[in-house]
């Protein structure tokens, strides 16, 4: 079955959706997500979402959710690299997505979420 | 029916030497358009008519015996729109053929009351149906010109221009409507990604008023801005603007407001970790050292 990779990178999860997103495929991921922040106790996770041309409101809502379930877990969630007609669309649908910090690109969210770790905590950062 | 094919043939060129004789006295644009062309105009729309009614006659206009006078007059019509004639200018130019040619009818006819006013009345038919085709096209043709201009109003009043690395403007000016928004929202965002910049800086200093609805359009490219991950700051805000933002209740707690355009680009250069110092060289250079970025 297809499935979207998700690689671990010290501290950080970094997923990068390539393919056009279908709702399993969603929900898939955030059961990835979920499962792999508690098995490797992540402490950010990085969302690149450039090759994604079409959004609906399930996904702007399933990235949301990730964002949301990852907090709960203790790790933070940037989305990068959002394209213009997917923020347009996503702004027409009434998805602000409040609680996902965005960045430009992935280098912008690695510092984004280094910057978040380190906050107050780099003893953590210099042990992974 | 063919009578009025007859008599417009057999009298051409003195149907339109008087039509010329009647148009000049009712349209004085001889600025605009020289009489030799008039004079060509008229006799090919002459042939082109007859030829009209001899295949087609003179009722059914949409009939294909009627295509050369169709697209001739068209084309007549809209070249008069591109030069500067008004409409009643256009449609009288075929209007004026009526006097010249029921007088030559009248003189023709004059023995048979029946024959005369039936062919006065299917000419009169013609010719209204033909100054009727000059009108549309005129109208078209302005409506043409409207549109692409709009177009072009359009394309002219977004540009989106970089102040320094990372940082971009978008001053707007006029009123924002839907349809304008779609234009900057996108033109904006895609300028972002091209020139991969953290901060965008909205100045409305040209827009005239702001009401809910501006507001909201507002709100939607700062939102949307916001999902790509880059950071909006309004400015040019005026005092009666900001009055108004208060009295309507709109919130724009969430974004950052300046008054100023200055004030915007001051605060997204320190946001970037960028600081202004005066170089301590004096007035010799001014424009050297004027902004370094901050050591960390």
């Amino acid at each position: 079955m297809e499935r979207i990779p998700v690689l671990r990178m010290g501290p950080l999860l970094l997923i990068t959706i390539q393919v056009d997103m279908h709702d399993k495929l969603a929900l898939q991921l955030q059961d990835d997500v979920t499962e792999k922040i508690s098995e490797w106790g992540s402490t950010g996770v990085l969302i690149d979402i450039s090759s994604l041309e079409i959004v609906d409101s399930f996904i702007g809502r399933m990235l949301a959710n990730i964002a949301a379930m990852s907090r709960v877990l203790g790790a933070e969630t940037v989305v990068v690299g959002m394209q213009p007609a997917v923020a347009i669309t996503l702004v027409e649908l009434g998805m602000s997505l409040p609680g996902v910090r965005t960045a430009l690109s992935v280098e912008a969210g690695m510092e984004l979420l280094y910057g978040a770790i380190t906050d107050g905590t780099e003893n953590e950062r210099s042990e992974a | 029916m063919n009578d009025l094919a007859e008599i417009i043939s057999q009298n051409e060129d003195r149907l339109r030497s008087e039509w010329i004789r009647t148009m000049s006295t009712a349209v004085q644009r001889t600025d605009l358009i020289s009489k030799a062309e008039i004079d060509e105009q008229c006799s090919s729309i002459l042939q082109a008519v007859v030829e009209g009614v001899r295949t087609s006659g003179a009722q059914n206009l949409n009939g294909a015996g009627w295509n050369s006078a169709r697209d001739l007059l068209s084309s007549i019509s809209a070249s008069r729109a591109r030069q500067g004639f008004s409409p009643s200018d256009v449609a009288t130019f075929v209007l004026s053929f009526k006097q010249p040619l029921f007088a030559l009818v009248r003189e023709k006819l004059a023995k048979s009351t029946d024959a005369l006013f039936e062919t006065i009345w299917s000419a009169t038919q013609l010719l209204d149906s033909l100054a009727l085709i000059t009108t549309d096209t005129f109208i078209a043709t302005r409506e043409e010109l409207i549109h692409r201009q709009q177009q072009e109003l359009l394309e002219l009043s977004t540009p989106v221009v970089k102040l320094w690395e990372g940082i971009l403007a978008l001053p707007i000016i006029g009123t924002l409507d839907s349809a304008r928004t779609q234009v900057v929202m996108e033109s904006l965002l895609q300028a972002v990604v091209a020139s991969n910049s953290r901060y965008a800086i909205i100045d409305i200093t040209g827009v005239p008023t702001v009401d809910t609805l501006v507001a909201q359009h507002l709100l939607k490219t700062i939102t949307a801005a916001k999902l790509m991950g880059a950071e909006c700051i309004i400015s040019g805000v005026r005092p009666q603007i900001a009055q108004t933002i208060v009295h309507l209740g709109i919130n724009l707690e969430d974004v950052i407001t300046k008054a100023k355009l200055s004030d915007a680009f001051a605060l997204a250069l320190q946001r970037s970790g960028r600081t202004v110092v005066r170089s301590s060289n004096g007035p010799a250079n001014p424009m050297s050292g004027l902004f370094t970025k901050r050591e960390e």
